[in-house]
C-alpha cells in the first residue's frame, strides 16, 4: 500500500512543480470539440460520445481514460473505446452508472438512460454480430 | 444638549457619564460647538430642520474602548454613527444619517501597523489617512505605491468600505483589501479570511479564508465596526506612459468605447481614466447651442469638423516597463487605427519612476502616481462644496450617449443653473462598466439645494427607469437609492434586514445607513 | 428506503410525493441504486458506516422548481444538500455533509442565458460544465477565453463558489472572484439579485458586482446560506499573443530571491500568465509518465534530517551541472508588449547571479493545432479532463487508487516560507509514517499568496482510509500551528479545517452561526458544509477545540 502512496504523492508533488513549469513537454488533444452543442448532422449516439466521454476516452497522450486502458491491456484491445469491438452495453452502463477506478460515476441528470443508450449503442456498432 | 432619539435626557446623560470613563474627558464632545464639527458641510440640506445634527461625538482609540462603547450604547438602544477619518465629503461627510445619532469617530485610530514591500501590502487602522500612509512608506523608503483618491485625507478603510476608486492599476479600493477585523454590535471581535486563523502568516495575503467569505457585508453597512484593514499595493512600476486617442464623429462612440473595453478587458488599460468630449466643453457659442437644440449628429459632425475639433477624446494610462507602455500604447493605437477611421493619436506624459521631488513638485495632478494631494479641490469651481451623483452605465457608446441624454433633458426640465448643457463625464474607476460622475455645487443656500434635490431625485429615477443604479450616495438619498434595487419585491434589502436584526439586534450601529435600517426604525418600503 | 434523521417515514413519503409533483416522478430518485449514484467516489469514508450518503435526490429544472423544493423542505425539515454537477472531487464530489439529506441537484439547470462578446461576460446556470461553455463559445465564433480549473467536467458556478482556480490572468484564474453578479434562491424560497441584479432591467448585473450596500456575494461561497442559481462571471478577451520563458537559477538558497522578483512581476501585472515554479534538478517527465528520478545520492541529500543541507545541495547540483530551481512566466498581449515584458523579467531575474533563461516561444492566437499540442490546453482557456492522468492507471501506477482528496493549506509568497513548509510537512510525514515527499513546489493559483497541493490517495479499505483520515486532520492541525490554513477541503474534513480558524474563541464560525439561524432558522439548506451547522445539530457536529 505504502509504495502507492509514495507514487501518487510523489507524482502529485512534482508533478506541480516541475512538469508543469516545462508545458511544452505535454501533449493535449481536445478531440472533443470536434462535436458540437447541437450535433446537426452527427450520428447521436457518436454526439454523446464525443460531449460525455472523449475527453477522457478520447485519441492523444493527454487522455486518463485512454492511458488507463492502453495500462491495462498493453494493446491486447485498443485503448480508445470507440475501436473496441467487444463491448456490451450491460458492462458500459454498469460502468457509467457504478464508477471504475478512478473514473467516478455519471448521474442519471448528467447522462440520461436515453443518451447512454446511445452511447451503448455507438460503442458497440463494430461488435460481430 | 441634543438627545438621540427613543433616549431621555436622564439616560442619555447615564450613557454620557459612562463613555467619559471609557475614552476620557477629552474625547467626548457633547458641546454645541463641539458636536456641529461633526454636521455635514456639504450638506445638501444645510440651514433645514432635518439637516441631520449628531448629539454626541466619542472617538474610542483601540479596540476594547470600542467593545465599551458599544455595551453602553447596547443598553440604553444609542443610535452611533460609525466614521473613520469623516471625509467621505459629497457622500454625507461626517455627519449621521439619522439625525441625534451619535458619531463613533475613529480618527484617534491611527496606526499603521504594518506595511510589507516585499509582498505588497499595508495593514492599517480606520483612523489613518493616505498622507500618514503615504508620509509612512516614504520616511522607510519602500517601493510601494498607496491608490489614494482623488482627496487624499480620507481614510483607506473608510473610502475602501464605501467603496470608492482611484487612478492607479489598484484602482478598485474594496477589492483590493484583503483581511478585516471587525467589531461587532454585541462586542465580538472577529477577523476575517485568514485572520481567523490564531498566528496566521497571510491575513494579507490570501483574501477569503475557509468557509464564506463575509467581508463585503461590512462595505456600505451597518453590520459591523471595522477597526483594522489590509491593503494590497502596487510595487513600484518602473515607468508610467499616456496617450490620447481622438475620434471625429459623434457615432465614433460606438467603435471607441467597444476598442475601449477590450483594452481594459484585457488588462491592457489597468488604470483609470475618462471619456469625454471636448464640445461639452464649448460654451457661449450660439451656433452650437443651436445645434444641441435642433440639428442631427451630422451637424454636429459638420461643426467640429469646421472647428477642427475632435468629437470624443480617451487618454489612456499605460503602468509598467518602460519599453512595454511604448509597445501597449502603439498595440491600442493599431487597434483604435483599425476600427475608427480618422483616429488620431497624441502622445501624453511619459515618467520613469522613482520621480524626483522637483518633478513631483511641478505636477498639477499626483494622484495618478500614487502620491496623495487635495488638489482635486482646485477643480472643482468655487462653490462650498460639491454632491456626487454616480450611476453606474454599461461600457457601451450606446450607453454613454442615451446617459448623456437622459441626464442633459433632466437638467434642462428643472432650468438647469447656467443654461448650459451638462456634461457628464464617464470614468472608468472601476473593471467593466462605466460610472458618471456628476458634482452638483452644493451652498448654503436652502432655495438652490431644494432645487438640486428635485433634479438629485429625478435622476435616480430616470437611472433606474433605465436599469442603471448608483454605486453610492450621500445619506441624504441612501433610501431613495436603496429602493431602486428593488428586484422581487425587495428582496436583497429584506434580506439586508434579516442579518441586520440577526447582527445587531439593538439596532444601534449606523442606522439608515445603505437604506438598512434596524427593526425599531423600519418603513414601508416605496 | 432511506430516510434523513430526525425525519419520519411518512413525512419523508408525503415530501418526495410533493417533490414529484413539482419536477415530476423522472427527476426524483429514490431507489437503493439511483441514490447510490450520489456517493462520494472519493469518499475518504468509502464503504464505511461514516460514509456521507444520500436519502435521496431530486433535480428541478428552473428556479421555481427550486424555490418550490425548498418551500417543501422547509415544511418537512427535510435537510437537502445542494450540488451543481456534483464534480468537485477531490473535495467532496456529490455526496452531502450531513448523511441522510436529500441531493437538490441542478445538474439540469444548464442554460447558457448570455455570453457578451463585446462586453466579455457570461451568465449562466449552475449545471452548466466547462466543456459546455467552450462548446458554446466555439460554435458560435465568439472571441473570448474561459477560464477553466484542471478539470473540465465541473461547473463554472460550483467552481467559483468552491473557490477554486485556473490558469489565465490573475482577474480571471480566481474562479470567485471573476464571478459578477447572483440569483440566489434563499431558504425560505424567495429570489434574490446580487449586485446591480437588484434593480430591476439591470444593465449592467454583470459588468459592476457589488451595487449598492452591502456586497454580500462572498457569503453564498463555501457556504450553506442559499441557492445559487445563476451567476456571471467576467471573460477573456481572446488575447492577441502568448509569449512564455523560463529563468533557472543555480543555488538551492537562490529560491527566496527568485520568489521575490516574481512577486514584483507579478504584482505590478508584468507577468500575467500563471507562474510555475520548478525545479529542474528533481524534474520529472509529463504526468503519469515517468517515476521519480532516482538517484540514491540526491536522496539521501533530500531525506537528510534536517531537511536538505544548501551546500550540500549546491555541491551535487554544481557537480551535475544542474540548477536548482525554474520559473516560467507567460505573458498573454500583444506581440511587442509580451516580448518588453519577457526582457524586463529577465532584467530582473538577472539579480540572482548565474540565472539562465530559456525562450519558450512567442505565438499568435490561436495557436495552430501542431503549436497547441505542445501546451496544457487549460492555459489557453481549453477544458479538459488530462489532471486525470495523475491518479489513473499507467506504466508508473499499474494499480491505481480509488481517487483523491487535496490537503490544500495557504502558505505566504516567499522563500522563506517554503523552505519552511517542506521541513515542518517533511517532519510531520515521518512522525505520520506517510511517505515523505522529496521537496514540494507550492502553486501560484492566486495573487499574492501560494498553495500546496498535497493528494491523499482513497482506496477501498477501511484501514488504511481510517489512518489516511487521521493522518490528514494531523496535518490541517500541523499547518495551522505554523499559521497555514487550508483554503478548501473535503466535508469529512471540513470541521476540523473551520476549528482551526478559531481566533477569538471561534468568534467567525459563531458568526457563521448566527447568519445561519438568520437566514436559514430550520436548518434545511447543505447540513454542515463548511464546519456551519443549523441549530440543532451544531451540540452534536460542530468542532470546537479550545
Amino acid at each position: 500500500m505504502n509504495a502507492r502512496v509514495v507514487i501518487i504523492i510523489g507524482a502529485v508533488l512534482l508533478s506541480f512543480g516541475a512538469q508543469r513549469c516545462n508545458g511544452q513537454e505535454v501533449s493535449r488533444s481536445s478531440a472533443w470539440t470536434r462535436t458540437t452543442i447541437s450535433g446537426q448532422g452527427q450520428p447521436k449516439g457518436y454526439v454523446q460520445f464525443e460531449n460525455y466521454c472523449s475527453m477522457c476516452h478520447g485519441p492523444g497522450p493527454g487522455q486518463p481514460g485512454t492511458m488507463a486502458l492502453q495500462a491495462k491491456y498493453k494493446g491486447a484491445e485498443p485503448a480508445l473505446l470507440a475501436d473496441r469491438t467487444d463491448l456490451n452495453g450491460a458492462v458500459i452502463k454498469a460502468y457509467v452508472r457504478n464508477g471504475i477506478s478512478i473514473m467516478p460515476i455519471f448521474r442519471k441528470t448528467e447522462i440520461s438512460d436515453a443518451n447512454l443508450d446511445l452511447i451503448a449503442e455507438y460503442l458497440t456498432r463494430n461488435n460481430k454480430k | 444638549m441634543k438627545v438621540p432619539p427613543g433616549l431621555s435626557a436622564k439616560d442619555f446623560s447615564d450613557v454620557v457619564k459612562q463613555w467619559t470613563e471609557i475614552v476620557g474627558k477629552e474625547w467626548i464632545f457633547t458641546s454645541d460647538e463641539d458636536v456641529e464639527m461633526y454636521r455635514d458641510y456639504y450638506s445638501p440640506l444645510w440651514h433645514e430642520d432635518n439637516d441631520p445634527v449628531p448629539s454626541a461625538a466619542v472617538a474610542p482609540d483601540g479596540v476594547e474602548q470600542i467593545q465599551a462603547v458599544l455595551k453602553v450604547a447596547n443598553e440604553y438602544k444609542v443610535p452611533l454613527w460609525t466614521i473613520s477619518t469623516g471625509k467621505n465629503l459629497g457622500y454625507g461627510g461626517s455627519a449621521p444619517l439619522l439625525s441625534g445619532s451619535a458619531v463613533l469617530d475613529l480618527k484617534r485610530m491611527n496606526r499603521v501597523l504594518e506595511v510589507n514591500d516585499k509582498n505588497h501590502y499595508a495593514l492599517v487602522e480606520p483612523g489613518v489617512s493616505y498622507f500618514d500612509l503615504y508620509r509612512y512608506i516614504r520616511q522607510h523608503n519602500l517601493k510601494v505605491w498607496l491608490d489614494p483618491p482623488d482627496p487624499g485625507w480620507g481614510s483607506p478603510v473608510g473610502n475602501s468600505l464605501d467603496r470608492g476608486g482611484g487612478y492607479t492599476p489598484m484602482r478598485d479600493h474594496f477589492d483590493n483589501h484583503c483581511g478585516m477585523e471587525v467589531v461587532l454590535a454585541n462586542g465580538e471581535v472577529i477577523r476575517t479570511g485568514m485572520g481567523a486563523l490564531p498566528g496566521s502568516k497571510t491575513w494579507q495575503q490570501y483574501k477569503y479564508g475557509f468557509g464564506p467569505y463575509i467581508d463585503g457585508m461590512f462595505s456600505q453597512s451597518n453590520f459591523g465596526v471595522v477597526t483594522k484593514m489590509g491593503f494590497w499595493l502596487l510595487p513600484e512600476p518602473e515607468a508610467y506612459l499616456s496617450g490620447t486617442v481622438t475620434v471625429p464623429k459623434h457615432d465614433d462612440i460606438y467603435k471607441m468605447v467597444e476598442v475601449f473595453a477590450y483594452l481594459v478587458d484585457s488588462s491592457i488599460v489597468q488604470a483609470t481614466t475618462l471619456i469625454t468630449s471636448p464640445l461639452w466643453y464649448v460654451r457661449n457659442d450660439p451656433e452650437l447651442t443651436g445645434i444641441r437644440e435642433h440639428g442631427t449628429t451630422q451637424d454636429l459632425d459638420a461643426y467640429a469638423a469646421r472647428k477642427g475639433a475632435a468629437y470624443w477624446s480617451v487618454s489612456l494610462p499605460f503602468y509598467g516597463p518602460a519599453k512595454v507602455v511604448a509597445a501597449q500604447w502603439e498595440f491600442a493605437k493599431e487597434k483604435f487605427s483599425a476600427a475608427i477611421p480618422g483616429a488620431k493619436f497624441l502622445d501624453g506624459a511619459s515618467y520613469r519612476f522613482p520621480l524626483s521631488d522637483e518633478q513631483v513638485a511641478k505636477m498639477a495632478d499626483t494622484v495618478p502616481f500614487g502620491i496623495p494631494s487635495l488638489s482635486i479641490f482646485s477643480m472643482i469651481g468655487k462653490n462650498i462644496g460639491h454632491l456626487g451623483f454616480s450611476p453606474i452605465i454599461p461600457m457601451t457608446g450606446e450607453a454613454v450617449l442615451e446617459s448623456q441624454r437622459v441626464f442633459t433633458q433632466v437638467y434642462r426640465d428643472l432650468g438647469s443653473p447656467e443654461g448650459e448643457a451638462a456634461s457628464f463625464p464617464v470614468f472608468s474607476f472601476f473593471a467593466r462598466a462605466f460610472v458618471n460622475i456628476y458634482l452638483f455645487p452644493i451652498e448654503h443656500d436652502v432655495e438652490k439645494n431644494r432645487k438640486t434635490r428635485e433634479i438629485y431625485r429625478r435622476l435616480i429615477k430616470e437611472s433606474a427607469a433605465r436599469g442603471w443604479g448608483e454605486y453610492r450616495t450621500h445619506t441624504t438619498f441612501m433610501k431613495d437609492i436603496a429602493e431602486t434595487y428593488s428586484f422581487n419585491n425587495h428582496s436583497l434589502l429584506r434580506f439586508h434586514e434579516m442579518i441586520k436584526d440577526a447582527v445587531d439586534p439593538n439596532g444601534i450601529l449606523s442606522p439608515g445607513k445603505s437604506g438598512i435600517w434596524p427593526k425599531r426604525m423600519r418603513t414601508a418600503k416605496a | 428506503m432511506k430516510v434523513p434523521p430526525g425525519v419520519s417515514t411518512s413525512d419523508f413519503s408525503e415530501a418526495l410525493r410533493q417533490f414529484e409533483e413539482v419536477v415530476g416522478k423522472e427527476w426524483v430518485f429514490t431507489s437503493d441504486e439511483d441514490v447510490a449514484m450520489y456517493r462520494d467516489a472519493y469518499s475518504p469514508f468509502y464503504g464505511e458506516a461514516d460514509e456521507l450518503v444520500a436519502s435521496a435526490a431530486v433535480a428541478p429544472d428552473g428556479v421555481e422548481q427550486v424555490q418550490k423544493i425548498v418551500r417543501i423542505a422547509n415544511q418537512y425539515k427535510i435537510p437537502i444538500y445542494t450540488i451543481s454537477t456534483g464534480k468537485n472531487l477531490g473535495y467532496g464530489g456529490s455526496a452531502p455533509c450531513y448523511s441522510g439529506s436529500v441531493v437538490l441537484d441542478l445538474k439540469r439547470m444548464n442554460r447558457i442565458l448570455e455570453v457578451n462578446e463585446k462586453n466579455a461576460y457570461c451568465l449562466v446556470e449552475p449545471g452548466v460544465s466547462y466543456f459546455d461553455l467552450y462548446r458554446y463559445i466555439q460554435e458560435k465564433g465568439i472571441r473570448l477565453w474561459v477560464d477553466v480549473p484542471d478539470p473540465g467536467w465541473g461547473s463554472p458556478v460550483g467552481n467559483a463558489l468552491d473557490r477554486g482556480g485556473g490558469y489565465l490572468l490573475p482577474q480571471f484564474r480566481n474562479h470567485f472572484d471573476s464571478h459578477c453578479g447572483m440569483e440566489v434562491v434563499l431558504a425560505n424560497g424567495e429570489i434574490l439579485r446580487t449586485g446591480m441584479g437588484a434593480l430591476p432591467g439591470a444593465k449592467t448585473w454583470q459588468e459592476y458586482k457589488s451595487g449598492f450596500g452591502p456586497w454580500i456575494d462572498g457569503v453564498f461561497s463555501q457556504s450553506n446560506f442559499g441557492v445559487v442559481t445563476k451567476m456571471g462571471f467576467w471573460m477573456c478577451p481572446a488575447p492577441d499573443s502568448y509569449q512564455v520563458g523560463t529563468v533557472t537559477v543555480p543555488k538551492y538558497n537562490d529560491l527566496t530571491q527568485l520568489i521575490d522578483i516574481l512577486g514584483y512581476l507579478e504584482n505590478t501585472g508584468c507577468t500575467n500568465g500563471m507562474p510555475f515554479l520548478g525545479s529542474p534538478m528533481l524534474a520529472r517527465g509529463p504526468i503519469g509518465e515517468q517515476g521519480p528520478l532516482a538517484d540514491p545520492e540526491l536522496t539521501a541529500l533530500l531525506n537528510d534530517e534536517n531537511g536538505p543541507v544548501p551546500e550540500e545541495m549546491d555541491a551535487y547540483a554544481e557537480k551535475k551541472g544542474v540548477h536548482q530551481w525554474s520559473c516560467t512566466v507567460s505573458f498573454y498581449g500583444g506581440p511587442q508588449a509580451n516580448a518588453g515584458n519577457w526582457e524586463f523579467a529577465k532584467e530582473k531575474f538577472s539579480a540572482i547571479p548565474g540565472a539562465k533563461f530559456t525562450d519558450g516561444g512567442a505565438y499568435k492566437l490561436p495557436l495552430t493545432p501542431e503549436v497547441q499540442a505542445k501546451f496544457n490546453l487549460p492555459q489557453f482557456g481549453i477544458p479538459s479532463l488530462q489532471m486525470f492522468s495523475i491518479g489513473a492507471r499507467s506504466a508508473i501506477n499499474p494499480t491505481p487508487g480509488e481517487g483523491h482528496i487535496w490537503f490544500s493549506p495557504i502558505i505566504p509568497r516567499t522563500g522563506e516560507a517554503v523552505f519552511e513548509a517542506n521541513r515542518v510537512f517533511r517532519q510531520a510525514a515521518k512522525e505520520l509514517g506517510l511517505p515523505v515527499p522529496p521537496f514540494s513546489l507550492p502553486t501560484c493559483y492566486w495573487e499574492r499568496a501560494f498553495i500546496f497541493l498535497f493528494g491523499f490517495p482513497i482506496t477501498h479499505d477501511p484501514e488504511t482510509n481510517k489512518k489516511n483520515r487521521k493522518a490528514f486532520q494531523q496535518l490541517v492541525k500541523i499547518a495551522a500551528e505554523h499559521g497555514w490554513g487550508e483554503y478548501r477541503t473535503a466535508p469529512a474534513h471540513q470541521a476540523a479545517v473551520m476549528d482551526t480558524y478559531s481566533f477569538n474563541n471561534h468568534a467567525l464560525l459563531r458568526f457563521h452561526e448566527t447568519l445561519k439561524d438568520a437566514v436559514d432558522p430550520n436548518g434545511i439548506l447543505s447540513a454542515g458544509r463548511y464546519g456551519i451547522w443549523p441549530k440543532h445539530l451544531r451540540d452534536s457536529h460542530t468542532w470546537r477545540s479550545s
